[in-house]
């Protein structure tokens, strides 16, 4: 599919993901260098340019956070370049630092920000965070695409605003655009030729006080010069203009889909607009649209941030309409949180209407909940042979239930589950190890006698844990930092990260080690470890737990899922059998090592589901000689 | 609105959901059915779910296609055909389906989560998830697709496409055989193109 995204041909269709559709998009606009720090729902961006950049002639790198990223795009675009950088949106929140000062300089070079706002948290579990409000703060136009051809046209026409104005430009996808296939007529692949070189401009780039009172206000004007624009722009359309003087619907992205679809099933044709540039709104033309109407919907996903600007545009261009959205009040046809679908669409259209849906989604719901309330749950797990479960089983039986386990970003959060339980909270990447030494340091100086230990992973380490580890070494805490280092970017697909020794495109470069870090910034206690030795990495714990200083544990062996795949191609995987009796104790101990590929047989005991069983022999550890052993072939 | 639809890009959208476990092939399946249906001239649109959300977890992946789709995502009881990779996720697609429309194809494989094992969590009995899916289906087939491609493949990868050639051999997908199997060609490395043939041939 990432074939498609380099090489297919102008005028040809192809079925693309919304995060290649974004690559393509840069592709056909000369793009020459891109960065990333992957999350999802935005990996697949950095992921896709990965696979194409070398035959496409494009520059890429996976930069160790999403600040780095943003900021080497924008060194490039400070050159002259065109550049791409994207993450999701916590990405953004660490980046932010640096977008916003970016926003105040003139860059020449197109910059565009693809970011992915994930509503209802399909793979971010700490928030359900809107960026919109990032548009509005920073004072940067923000293109929202509702599927992926609109990501290439959107992605197109954000780097011709971009050198147009002078101005980073942000494209705002949310998970069900970054992750739906939709098909896409291509265009053609221009191969960017600029060279780089930067220009020094004391005009340009002094930005202390007075001048930043100065260029506020230059960038406030900015944003008007774009409004100007975005007031014509093809990129905002009236769909059935005239249609009705009764109710109308004003929508972006991924809920315009859902607009249409419940429009069409419920037989209704209303006057739609859709917006493509939701900063800065084209007032005039949404004045125009909702002067004529007696009601108008809004539909966007997450905060109702469009809604109440609305709201506030319709009180000049026609103060008696009402207005229906997700604000709290008597317009609220659509819930706040979560993500919108073409259900929920269909009930507020309805309901705006004065009409009945074309099917009883509550009576069906009520139906099913008959069903799923007795349904044993599924939670997501560790794969097995993952030796995060190790790691895990390990420190909790050192440490003690009691311990405090700070949690981190990572497939390890989900410790968070039973039977592990082995992340207290999760907050942000790198936080794990800041908040852990909060906690540690609260403690200490009140008397307090908690132990705590905080988990974090190869990745996360590299992208924020350095400096809380070194915070904790400067201001003299203690909790035993446990760096669970799979050696790859797990979570997001495997991409690899400093401490691999190769580079987002497969080059070699220097393998860092995390033991030679810790070091570096002045721990003393430092190990090494096998997390697969459950009784080595045990007895380390309970060492680092009596220091009175911070003491880092390296948990190193490969991804299993790697590894499994290997021994599976190789033909070389040993898979292990439940073969003696085990005693009750044993059972119990299998039972919390919360293997996958452990069920109960039907004798009350255990067996291992061989399809599942990757071969790490982990249980073996758990059990006398002999209980569990490697199945023979018959 | 359902499996008539043979061969009409006319069509009203036709709706088929893939449930199963993370890891167990749901994209891989859900992608030949989308670029099959591409293939055949279809407006179409799949929703997947990547990264950790998925790994040994539920999940569900849609594909739409029809005259013209405007979403990737199902409305509840609007499925015409739902895969089940495992039949307690069969079972919690439950709401996707409706009496007298949707055609539920499941593996009987059980993969038994967690909760079952340490967290005293029942799993259904097998009579049981037919017997719930009913009142959400017009037709319940279930067959032990890992058990048949690890027999006639030496892998249970090849269960999804054991899935897709029932729906295909029983007329349940209105798409053309030949571009089921152009789209298996491009999905699988070539050197399995042929096992995976055999498969989906094989399923009635």
């Amino acid at each position: 599919m990432a074939e498609d995204v380099v090489s297919g041909k102008a005028g040809g269709k192809a079925v693309m993901l919304g995060n290649e559709a974004v690559v393509r998009g840069a592709l056909e606009s000369g793009v020459q260098f891109a960065s990333t720090y992957p999350g999802t729902p935005a990996s697949e961006i950095g992921d896709t340019f990965a696979a194409i950049a070398k035959k496409a002639g494009v520059y890429f790198e996976y930069s160790t956070n999403e600040k780095v990223a943003f900021e080497a795009a924008a060194g490039a675009a400070m050159s002259g370049l065109r550049a791409m950088v994207s993450f999701k949106q916590f990405g953004l929140n660490v980046a932010s630092d640096s977008v916003g000062p970016v926003a105040y300089v003139d860059v020449d070079g197109g910059l565009v920000i693809a970011f992915a706002d994930d509503p209802s948290g399909w793979s971010s579990l700490q928030t359900e965070q809107d960026s919109k409000a990032f548009a509005r703060m920073m004072h940067i136009p923000m293109l929202e695409p509702s599927d992926s051809q609109e990501c290439i046209d959107f992605v197109k026409r954000a780097f011709d605003i971009s050198e147009k104005f002078k101005t980073p430009v942000f494209v705002r996808l949310t998970t069900r655009v970054d992750h739906s296939r939709t098909i896409v007529t291509l265009g053609d692949v221009v191969r960017g030729n600029r060279k780089a070189r930067f220009v020094k401009d004391r005009a340009r780039y002094f930005t202390m006080p007075p001048a930043i009172i100065a260029l506020h206000e230059k960038i406030v004007q900015k944003m008007e010069n774009v409004r100007a624009v975005f007031e014509t722009s093809e990129l905002n359309r009236v769909l059935n203009a005239g249609a009705g003087k009764e109710l109308g619907v004003i929508t972006c992205g991924s809920a315009f889909n859902y607009v249409m679809e419940a429009m069409s099933d419920l037989g209704l044709k209303l006057p739609v607009l859709k917006l493509g540039t939701t900063y800065p709104l084209p007032e005039k033309a949404i004045k125009s649209f909702v002067g004529g109407l007696k009601a108008v919907l809004v539909a966007e996903e997450l905060d109702p941030v469009l809604e109440k600007e609305i709201l506030a545009l319709a009180k000049d261009a026609n103060p008696k309409l009402k207005v229906f959205g997700k604000a709290e009040g008597a317009g609220k046809l659509l819930p706040a949180a979560g993500e919108l679908n073409t259900e929920l669409l269909e009930k507020a259209i309805a309901a705006a209407a004065g009409k009945k849906t074309v099917f009883d989604y509550d009576a069906q719901a009520k139906k099913f909940a008959a069903v799923s309330g007795s349904l044993a749950r599924r939670f997501p797990v560790l794969c097995p042979a993952c030796p995060h479960r190790s790691t895990f089983y390990a420190v909790k039986n050192a440490a003690g239930a009691d311990a405090v386990f700070a949690g981190d970003i990572g497939c390890y959060l989900l410790g968070i589950f039973q039977p592990f339980e082995t992340q207290d909270f999760l907050l942000a990447m790198g936080a794990g190890e800041g908040v852990a030494h909060g906690i540690k340091k609260a403690n200490n100086v009140t008397g307090g006698a908690q132990k705590v230990i905080a988990f974090i992973g190869d990745g996360t380490f590299f992208h924020a844990g350095m400096p809380a580890l070194l915070n904790m070494v400067y201001n003299k805490s203690n909790p035993v930092v446990v760096v669970m280092d799979n050696r790859i970017t797990a979570m997001t697909g495997h991409q690899p990260n400093p401490g691999m020794g190769k580079t987002g495109v497969g080059d070699p470069t220097e393998e860092v080690s995390i033991a030679d870090i810790a070091t570096a910034l002045g721990v003393k206690h430092v190990k090494v470890v096998d997390p697969y030795n459950m009784r080595e990495l045990e007895a380390i714990v309970k060492e680092f737990m009596k220091l009175d200083e911070v003491s880092v544990i390296v948990a190193k062996r490969r991804c299993a899922l790697l590894d499994y795949r290997e021994k599976r191609k190789m033909g070389n995987l040993v898979t292990f059998e439940v073969a003696g009796e085990p005693t009750f104790e044993e059972l119990k101990k299998l039972k919390e090592y919360g293997c996958p590929a452990y069920a109960p047989d039907r004798k009350g005991g255990l067996k291992i589901d061989q399809s599942l069983c990757w071969g790490c022999a982990s249980c073996v550890q758990l059990c006398r000689p002999g209980v569990v052993r490697p199945k023979m072939k018959k | 609105m359902a499996a008539k639809a043979k061969d009409d890009a006319n069509a009203k959208e036709f709706n088929v959901a893939v449930a199963g476990v993370g890891g167990q092939g749901i994209l891989t399946l859900a992608e030949i059915i989308t670029a099959a249906a591409f293939k055949q001239g279809y407006d179409v649109r799949m929703s997947e779910l990547h990264g950790l959300a998925q790994r040994g977890g539920s999940v569900t992946s849609q594909v739409r296609f029809g005259a013209k789709v405007y979403s990737s995502l199902i409305k509840a009881g609007h499925a015409d055909v739902v895969f089940a990779l495992e039949p307690l996720e069969g079972l919690r697609a439950a709401k996707m389906g409706t009496a007298g429309r949707t055609h539920f194809i499941i593996n009987t494989h059980e993969i038994v989560p967690v909760s079952v094992t340490d967290l005293g969590d029942k799993y259904p009995e097998p009579a049981d998830v037919k017997a719930k899916l009913k009142a959400f289906s017009k037709q319940v087939i279930d067959v032990d697709a890992t058990g048949i491609a690890e027999r006639e493949a030496g892998s249970a990868v090849m269960s999804n496409i054991y899935l897709l050639g029932i729906a295909s051999a029983r007329g349940l997908l209105p798409i053309r055989r030949e571009l089921l199997l152009e789209a298996i060609k491009e999905s699988v490395p070539e050197k399995y193109f042929e096992l995976n043939r055999k498969i989906f041939e094989l399923a009635k």
